[in-house]
Order: structure tokens, then C-alpha cells, then sequence
């Protein structure tokens, strides 16, 4: 392989850490860079909301915020209803705003980080926990009971739920990586000069459509599954 | 001897590869479909777009997840081969 094809993850800098050697990877510089975009994105934010006068109509700033938060709980009241969607939207926003900009950063000629799966995969971690956490909080011990339901498919029961994070995570890291290695194969593979425009439709495609779709996606599925285990 | 094995297991793992791709045949039709019961219900009901278009696009993203998983499969075999190591 003497082409230039850029497909994995390349460490940059190595160091030693308690007898174990650690790589600073292309997807913890992607993440630092994603994860300062929303810190200056909620700063700005930030100051604009504390300047606003509320007797004025909102400025065009605060139009946008207003128009992000009002999305994303009318996402979350419509999902998991009226009674318990306040405790779960701030999660829901996070998780939602960082995924939008962590797939689509793509577009800038960085490795997206949700292509690795150590992050998708603690992703859904995360909604695992919040899923039996919360079935715990309003089932008590029906949730357990759940599982001896028909007692002879005890074991596909637990596999099911095991299996929720499982594919949850590679769907979206499947989604992400099948973007970035086409990407790659065009830009490695062909010869320069039929690189010249229309590779941007793919990037519109791959980058921006396809990684808002998941973003949705993820955490559409996990609302769906933290709702399925409220009693009402 | 052992250099001819590990490119006859290198080509054939290739091979595999690409067989296991067929396996987007199943997500594509399943979408194909979700997405034309999708524009009938538009089609009979245009008020109710926003979640039919919700719905579908929700139940494509699973319908997904098997064709990932055959990708997930070839790309382990062609770049983290573990019968090459």
C-alpha cells in the first residue's frame, strides 16, 4: 500500500503512563478542538442571556438560542411526555449538540472523534445506565421481574438488554466510519485533477447530512428507551 | 511456504470482505420500503409529515444496523486482520 490513505487513528505523541504506553491520537486532538467550540459556543451564549432585557423583543442572537433550546424540548416533551421530560432535555441537549458538531467537524479535514469507537461505545454506556437507572427509580422491582417474564427466555431477555448499548454504539460509529473511509478512498485513491469541486457534494452528504441523521438518531433511541420504563 | 499462506490469507480475507458486503442488499431494501410507506402516508395524510418523517427516519436508522454490522466485519478483516498476525 504505497498510496496515501489516511483510514485510521494515528497517534502523534507517545508517553508513559503506570507501565502502559499511551498514544495521543488524532481523535483526543478533534475531541479537545470539538469540546472548546461548544465552551466558547455556551460562554457567548451565556453573555448574551444574562444582557437581554425581557420587556424588548430577543436581538438575533438570542433568536437562535431560543430557537435551539425551544427544538430540543419540544423533542424531548414529545417523547418522554409532559411529567418527566424536565429532568432529562439539559442531558438530551448535550448529548444532542455534541454529536451534531462532533459528526459533522468532518467538513473541516478533521478525523471525526465519534469514528473511534471508545467514544461511541461510552456514549452508550451512558444511556445503559441512565436506562436501568431509571427503570430501577419508577418500576422498583418489576424491573428485574421483567426479565423472568416467560421464564424460559430468561437468557434472550438479558443478551436484549445487553445487547441495547452493543448496537446502539456501532451503529453510530459504523455510520461515521463508512463516511470517513469513502472520503478517504477519494482522496487517496484518485488522481488530483478529479478532485477539483465535486467532491463537496459528498462531503454535504457524508458529513453534514449524515451525521445530523445519527446525531438525531442516537438520541432519539435514547429517550425512546430511558421513556419505555415510566409507568404512565 | 508460510510467505504464500499469508497472502493466500490476506487475498481470501479480501475475498470475504466483499461477500459479507451483500449484506447491504437487506438494510437497502428495508429502507426502500419504510421510505415509500413513508410518502403513501404523506400522500394520505400531509398534515401529519413531521413525525411520519420522524418515525421513518427512526425506524430506518435501526433497519440500518444490521448492514453495519457486515461492514463493522469487513473492515475488521480487511484492516485488523486477526488470522494475518
Amino acid at each position: 500500500m504505497e498510496t496515501e490513505l489516511d483510514l485510521g487513528i494515528n497517534g502523534y505523541a507517545r508517553f508513559e503512563l503506570f507501565g502502559k504506553t499511551f498514544f495521543l491520537t488524532n481523535t483526543h486532538i478533534a475531541i479537545i478542538i470539538v469540546v472548546a467550540v461548544i465552551t466558547v459556543l455556551a460562554v457567548l451564549a451565556n453573555r448574551v442571556i444574562r444582557k437581554a432585557d425581557p420587556s424588548k423583543a430577543p436581538g438575533k442572537v438570542l433568536n437562535v438560542i431560543e430557537l435551539v433550546v425551544d427544538a430540543i424540548d419540544g423533542i424531548t416533551k414529545s417523547n418522554m411526555g409532559e411529567k418527566h421530560f424536565r429532568g432529562f432535555c439539559n442531558y438530551i441537549g448535550t448529548l444532542m449538540i455534541f454529536l451534531v458538531i462532533s459528526n459533522t467537524i468532518g467538513i473541516f479535514g478533521l478525523r471525526p472523534p465519534t469514528a473511534d469507537y471508545g467514544i461511541t461505545f461510552g456514549l452508550a454506556i451512558i444511556t445503559f445506565f441512565l436506562i436501568h437507572i431509571n427503570g430501577f427509580r419508577y418500576q422498583k422491582m418489576k424491573h428485574v421481574t421483567d426479565l423472568f417474564d416467560p421464564w424460559p427466555l430468561t437468557p434472550i431477555n438479558v443478551i436484549g438488554e445487553l445487547a441495547t448499548p452493543v448496537s446502539m454504539s456501532l451503529r453510530l460509529f459504523g455510520n461515521i466510519l463508512s463516511g470517513t473511509i469513502i472520503m478517504a478512498l477519494i482522496y487517496g485513491l484518485l488522481p488530483k485533477f478529479m478532485l477539483l469541486f465535486w467532491p463537496g457534494v459528498l462531503h454535504i452528504y457524508f458529513d453534514l447530512f449524515s451525521g445530523a441523521i445519527q446525531a438525531f438518531v442516537f438520541s432519539m433511541l435514547t429517550m425512546v428507551f430511558i421513556a419505555k420504563n415510566f409507568d404512565d | 511456504m508460510s510467505e504464500f499462506n499469508k497472502f493466500f490469507v490476506e487475498g481470501l480475507a479480501c475475498l470475504g470482505a466483499g461477500i459479507g458486503m451483500i449484506a447491504g442488499m437487506g438494510p437497502g431494501i428495508g429502507q426502500g420500503y419504510a421510505a415509500g410507506q413513508g410518502c403513501a402516508a404523506v400522500g394520505r395524510n400531509p398534515g401529519a409529515r413531521g413525525s411520519v418523517m420522524t418515525t421513518m427516519l427512526l425506524g430506518q436508522a435501526v433497519a440500518e444496523t444490521t448492514g453495519l454490522y457486515s461492514l463493522v466485519v469487513a473492515i475488521i478483516l480487511i484492516f485488523a486482520n486477526p488470522y494475518t498476525k
